[in-house]
């Protein structure tokens, strides 16, 4: 098989078409929410909400509510539960997150099995690139869109919080307001690859772009388009894994940004030794 | 004509059941510069965190400018004892100094290179050799100094400054003594902690002498008497200071 042909054939399908667009735009803004994941330490955080979004999901099933919308609370409920699990009590982050995450993840279960039997909790889980429909493409789309806008326009202030909380409070930022959109966000880029890597591995998406990028970049420029070209380069690789494999999506594409992160590090690794040898 | 600064009446802090200040008032004219003094736990950072709305008072009123602290925010520059940022950002000197002109900048402009203000807040910290160097790759005392500049850069209308001379070296605390009379000079308001005033009382217009409660307040003279300090430090501490800050004082 010519290599052209290898290249091309996935593209000749409609549903690999939506799959290539919708996986492209979750790579994008995946790993540009990364860049301030990995940087603040919200690695876990990344995970508790990607892991809160089922109950959502499934509760609004049962409701007959959009999917979207079920999810994007869920996530926002469980960060605001966390926060003020932290705040409140004398738990450390690391364990009112996993409070919370183990806690809605078995809600989530309890609720679909007794409630919606027939939801695939496989396919919501780690994705299902075969059913990626137009409305899921546009709200993917959308959504990337609305998160690089946000960063493009408030960059400075983005990186002032989440460096410094407590002078982008005293300095007078709105600074709660910006930590609520970015928890928005990132319950949105979970929910946008529901179809495509799946609510499980997306959480490969928001955290190693970015540690990637941080092993690579001088400045923060840089680490953003190293970590958005990690993003890319991992939803494509992984779907057309995906396609010839005949492998789960999720599986395909956290593998490819995993192995694209040892492949920095050994990288690094190398060119570090030559120079001091 | 006099106007206040910074008004604290009836404050009483607490952190669950450590009580951190109790009934603390007074009050700092515009243009002053005010030392905070006592031992350690005696409830300066504390005080500092409640002024800029880190901490919610039990009791009390606090007003800055005449505002509530929440509406006070952006009038005020804070340093605190310890910097509790996330370091792996990788920010230059240079990035980390110009955030203080975030707010006067405003949304959806980004600070220029040559800003002046950055730049002249650089100048005056002694930094500028280092813009280029990343924050996280300096010694601790060049790190305390970059959020200074920072501070310095804020153009703030009043300054609160904990413990900004531990751990900077002679020079340095030298230029942060010309840049805090600069300040006095131009009518901006500094409260400072210190555990350090036997070379420098002087300089300050007030003296809050602190042990979880207000033990004197006011000009250097007045506040530095063997009564105050002992009841501030106890008796053993008490010997030292005397021959220090007391001699000095004129005090015997
Ligand atoms: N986050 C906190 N939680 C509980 N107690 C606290 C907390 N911060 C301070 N305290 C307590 O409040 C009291 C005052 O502490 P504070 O940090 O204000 O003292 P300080 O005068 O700044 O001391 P130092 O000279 O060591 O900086 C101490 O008894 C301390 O144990
Ligand atoms: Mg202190």
């Amino acid at each position: 098989m010519a290599i052209a042909e290898f290249f091309l054939e996935p593209l000749t399908y409609r549903f690999m078409q939506s799959a290539f667009i919708t996986s492209i735009a979750v790579g994008i803004l995946a790993s540009t929410l990364s860049v301030v994941i990995v940087l603040r330490g919200w690695a876990l955080l990344g995970d508790a909400i990607s892991h809160a979004v089922l109950p959502g999901l499934a509760l609004a099933a049962v409701f007959n509510i959009p999917l979207t919308l079920g999810g994007a609370l869920a996530g926002i409920i469980s960060s605001f539960a966390i926060g003020v699990i932290e705040q409140k009590t004398r738990v450390r982050n690391d364990t009112a997150i996993g409070i919370v995450l183990t806690g809605a993840f078995a809600l989530g279960l309890v609720a679909i099995s007794k409630l919606r039997p027939t939801l695939d909790v496989f396919h919501i889980l780690f994705g299902n690139v075969l059913a990626v429909s137009t409305y899921e493409l546009q709200l993917t789309a959308a959504v990337a869109a609305a998160v690089l806008l946000f960063f493009g326009l408030f960059l400075k202030e983005i990186v002032a919080y989440t460096f410094d909380p407590v002078f982008a409070s005293v300095a007078g930022l709105p600074s709660n307001l910006l930590h609520y959109i970015l928890m928005v966000m990132i319950s949105l880029a979970v929910i946008a690859s529901l179809q495509t890597v799946g609510i499980i591995l997306v959480v490969a998406l928001l955290i190693t772009p970015g540690a990637t990028a941080q092993l690579l970049a001088k400045n923060l420029l840089q680490m953003f388009i190293i970590s958005i070209a990690v993003g890319i380069t991992s939803a494509i690789i992984g779907l057309y894994l995906s396609f010839y494999l005949a492998a789960s999506s999720g599986g395909t594409i956290a593998l490819t940004a995993t192995a694209i992160f040892f492949a920095a590090f050994l990288a690094k690794r190398l060119t570090a030794s030559a120079v001091s040898r | 004509m006099l106007s206040e600064a910074v008004v604290v009446d009836g404050l009483t802090v607490a952190y669950e059941r450590i009580v951190a200040l109790e009934d603390v008032s007074f009050k700092v004219f515009r243009g002053s510069i005010t030392a905070v003094v006592g031992p350690n736990g005696s409830g300066k950072s504390s005080l500092f965190k409640a002024l800029v709305g880190q901490v919610k008072p039990r009791r009390g009123v606090i007003k800055i400018l005449g505002l509530d602290v929440s509406d006070a925010r952006g009038k005020i520059a804070y340093v605190p004892q310890r910097e509790e940022v996330y370091w792996d950002y990788p920010l230059t000197v240079w990035d980390v100094v110009a955030m203080g002109r975030i707010r006067n900048v405003g949304y959806l402009r980004s600070v220029k290179k040559n800003d002046e203000k950055v730049l002249a807040a650089l100048e005056k910290t002694g930094l500028k050799e280092l813009m280029h160097r990343k924050i996280s790759e300096l010694s601790g005392g060049q790190q305390q100094r970059a959020f200074i500049a920072r501070a310095i850069a804020q153009e703030a209308e009043i300054y609160l400054l904990d413990e900004p001379l531990t751990g900077i070296d002679a020079e340095s605390e030298d230029r942060l003594f010309d840049i805090l009379s600069e300040m006095r000079r131009i009518g901006k308001t500094v409260i400072m902690t210190t555990h350090d005033l036997s070379s420098t009382f002087e300089f300050f217009d007030n003296i809050l002498l602190l042990r979880n409660r207000v033990i004197a307040f006011g000009s250097p003279e007045k506040v530095l008497t063997a009564e105050n300090l002992a009841s501030a430090y106890g008796s053993e501490r008490v010997a030292m200071h005397l021959t220090d800050v007391g001699r000095v004082a004129g005090w015997r």
